[in-house]
């Protein structure tokens, strides 16, 4: 079987970590984003992934010729000349997703959740239509497109864009399974899927709604990345706990890597991923954040809703919070408070900047 | 040799207003500045003038323990009569010296100091004493003048001199315009004679049935008198005000973040006067940084970082992992785990929570700019909203952990839920 992932554009929602890496190469929870859907694929069977990009990344070819070795499957990077939207690079592919009349997967690459690929495959089967979309309950359907569909048979009757009242809360979650026949219906322009495809299909009763269970989230921007390694974390916690980190300063679900030191009197969690290589010095507390390989936490410190990249540094007393991300290599001085705010790769922080703020 | 004394103006309730929240504790003249009270500062410096026996201490403050048990301190540490005369009312810089002549003249002086409270430095008071008697023929008076920038000028009383006499021909306290560049420091020292003039401009308030005004625009009452604006003026037409400058450090002490700024002179000036006063680094001991003032009663854990320009008072507990910089702790205040306290005060009792982050917003002198003087700014700017200032908790607030409190008031006993940013809190 096949899945194409639609990686799309530069990744500029999670900048500034995607100056130094592609998105798809961004570890979330400790793992390259990208991962996570593909060893969900391949467990349910698919032996080739082809990742739709919008612009040449040679970083993301050279990880996925490792990947291939490592999982013992195809990965094939469609580079679209001119971005095509999300059902243009299908049509890209056509060629490769058409060797055989098997159904493929199609993801949207900045959805995380337990992927259920395998009742998705099983359900497709069971409707033998075109095509199944995945849907999740949200809490504020207004802000999305939302889906109606037969609760029984889970045949899609319309989409709604931004409704303004309530007419269902289930939106969809960017995980399809299609036939090869639905291929036909896409020319090779840039097309959305969700707009112009899909009213299609479901007028003609060839599209059908998979409800998804347990967390959803997308990750695309980082105070979601944030949410949904919290949602992450929780349901490692429900199948694996022991795969969680616990000790005297650790609290609720925290990830932290065999490699990564942590000093005494800290308190750390909850919802916290520490990578490989971290150092962190005697009592810090972090909270609802992610350390990035490498990084230095020095002593005291206090770290709540941030992103600290790849073999950056915060200084004593700092104080992070807001949803702060800080790019590959930066420095905060000591004892500075820094809220909200983003910071390029290789900045030294030498001031406090108490509101949101962008440092380039 | 006939004795000398001191004069010191401590002011009243209804003074310090803008020392509020700490003026609410305590008077204001009491509030330890580099771990002593101010006037402490004042008496100590008197204390090394050979000949002064007696210090007065002129204010309308109801006496309290407080003040009597620090008149008993300063007596007993040096060895100097000190005495507290209460005014009836606010009576005005001179008033209250006019209101109690007979006890200033008592023993017949050679001179008298006259020092306002709020005031802080070092203060060259034997040198002005000896320029006194070069200068004076008995019947005169020399302020303490200093040299600030045009524009600040206009915050403090300011005078004109004849360089050659050192006279002071004309004095405007607080002009509107640019007048000169030399101010006065608040710190004179006066012959006796000075009463008779005192007493001239009285009656002519009196005959006027003069009712003045106040530098706040309140009017005044007939009794009130102020030097700065009825007896200077008036002695500078008469020949009888001269000027002795200082470079030396001096400032105001309106507003509580001036208090840091004299915290941190005062400790560079212990170097000098008490070096033993000034924490030293040692085994096991706090991590110290520059100029550090920690009472013995305090208990400082070995794993905090003090300093520079931090004094800690009496009672004090500093845990595990503490920063502070630039700030004065109170009383009895407790600093828990990892908590880092910057450009604060911490009030008497209060507790701050581990992790949590107290700063303020220091506001020093121009840095960059000759004769520049702190500038007390007023608590709210032309558009309404909080100039950032140092940051004050009151006595007995509580900070919980994790929060930050930045260039905020927090008035007495209040339990904070979160984090507060420029507020005042009520």
């Amino acid at each position: 079987m096949k899945a194409l992932i639609l990686v799309g554009g530069y990744g500029t929602r999670l900048r500034p970590l995607t100056l130094s890496k592609p998105k798809p190469l961004v570890e979330f929870c400790n793992k390259p984003m990208m991962l996570h859907q593909v060893e969900a694929l391949v467990k349910a069977g698919v032996t080739h992934v082809i990742l739709a990009v919008s612009y040449r990344a040679e970083l993301l070819e050279k990880a996925m010729r490792k990947q291939e070795d490592k999982l013992g499957i195809k990965i094939t990077v469609s580079i679209e000349e001119t971005p095509l939207g999300t059902a243009g690079p299908l049509a890209l592919a056509r060629e490769l997703l058409t060797t055989d009349s098997d159904p493929f997967f199609v993801l949207n690459s900045d959805v995380i959740c337990d992927f259920p690929f395998e009742e998705m495959l099983e359900f497709h089967r069971g409707h033998g239509r075109q095509g199944t979309i995945v849907v999740t309950k949200v809490e504020e359907p207004s802000k999305y497109g939302v889906v109606i569909y037969n609760g029984e048979s889970g045949k899609i009757q319309e989409f709604v864009e931004k409704p303004t009242e309530f007419v269902s809360n289930k939106i969809n979650a960017g995980l399809y399974i299609f036939s090869p026949q639905m291929l036909d219906r896409i020319e090779l322009k840039p097309t959305s899927l969700e707009k112009e495809v899909f009213p299609h299909m479901a007028k003609e009763e060839d599209l059908y709604a998979f409800d998804l269970k347990g967390f959803w989230m997308d990750i695309g921007q980082p105070k979601d990345f944030l949410t949904g390694m919290g949602m992450f974390l929780k349901a490692i916690q429900q199948k694996n706990g022991a795969k969680l980190c616990h000790g005297p300063s650790i609290v609720g679900n925290v990830l932290v890597d065999p490699t990564a030191k942590i000093g005494a009197d800290c308190r750390i969690g909850p919802n916290v991923t520490i990578g490989p290589g971290v150092v962190i010095d005697d009592g810090v507390c972090i909270k609802r954040s992610v350390i990035l390989q490498d990084a230095h936490i020095r002593s005291h410190a206090w770290l709540h809703s941030c992103i600290i990249g790849w073999r950056s540094t915060v200084g004593q007393w700092a104080r992070m919070e807001g949803v702060t991300v800080l790019g590959e290599d930066v420095e905060i001085k000591d004892e500075l408070f820094v809220n909200g705010v983003k910071v390029l790769p290789h900045k030294s922080v030498t001031v406090s900047v108490p509101l949101p703020e962008i440092i380039m | 040799m006939r004795p000398l004394k001191a004069i010191i103006l401590i002011g009243g309730r209804q003074k310090g207003t803008r020392f509020r929240p700490l003026s609410l504790e305590l008077p204001k003249p009491l509030f330890p500045v580099a771990g002593f009270p101010m006037i402490y500062h004042h008496i100590e410096a008197c204390s090394k003038v050979p000949g002064l026996r007696e210090i007065l201490l002129i204010g309308n403050y109801q006496p309290s323990e407080s003040i009597r048990q620090f008149i008993n301190n300063t007596q007993r540490e040096f060895k100097i009569q000190v005495r507290y005369l209460q005014e009836y009312t606010g009576l005005g810089t001179a008033g209250g010296i006019y209101h109690f002549r007979d006890q200033i003249l008592a023993g017949n002086p050679e001179a008298f100091f006259v020092l306002n409270g709020d005031i802080c430095g070092d203060l060259p008071l034997a040198e002005m004493y000896s320029f006194h008697v070069e200068r004076s023929d008995g019947s005169q008076m020399t302020l303490l003048g200093a040299e600030a920038t045009m524009q600040e000028s206009l915050n403090y009383g300011c005078l004109v001199e004849n360089a050659a006499t050192h006279h002071v021909v004309h004095y405007v306290e607080k002009p509107s315009t640019f007048v000169s560049t030399k101010i006065n420091c608040g710190a004179y020292i006066c012959s006796p004679a000075i009463l008779r003039d005192i007493a001239a401009v009285r009656r002519h308030h009196q005959d006027e049935n003069f009712s003045g005004v106040n530098g706040d625009g309140s009017l005044r009452s007939i009794e009130s008198i102020s030097l700065e604006r009825d007896v200077f003026p008036e002695l500078a037409s008469l020949d009888k005000l001269l000027v002795f400058y200082t470079e030396g450090f001096w400032s105001q002490i309106k507003s509580p973040g001036s208090t840091l700024y004299a915290n941190r002179h005062y400790l560079k000036l212990y170097h000098k006067t008490h070096p033993n006063r000034l924490v030293k680094n040692g085994d096991g001991q706090a991590t110290i940084i520059g100029d550090v003032y920690i009472h013995p009663t305090a208990e400082v854990h070995p794993s905090a970082t003090i300093g520079p320009n931090v004094s800690i008072a009496q009672g004090v507990t500093v845990s595990p992992g503490v920063r502070i910089r630039e700030s004065i702790i109170l009383d009895n205040a407790t600093l828990q785990d990892h908590c880092c306290i910057l450009y604060s005060i911490v009030g008497w009792n209060s507790v701050v929570g581990p992790w949590s982050r107290v700063e303020g917003t220091p506001c020093d002198p121009n840095p960059n700019k000759p004769f520049a003087k702190l500038q007390s700014m007023p608590l709210f700017n032309n558009a309404g909203k909080l100039n950032p200032s140092i940051t004050i908790l009151g006595s007995d607030v509580q900070v919980p952990g994790e929060v930050i409190v930045l260039n905020s008031i927090v008035l007495p006993h209040k339990d904070l839920a979160g984090s507060f940013r420029n507020q005042i809190i009520l």
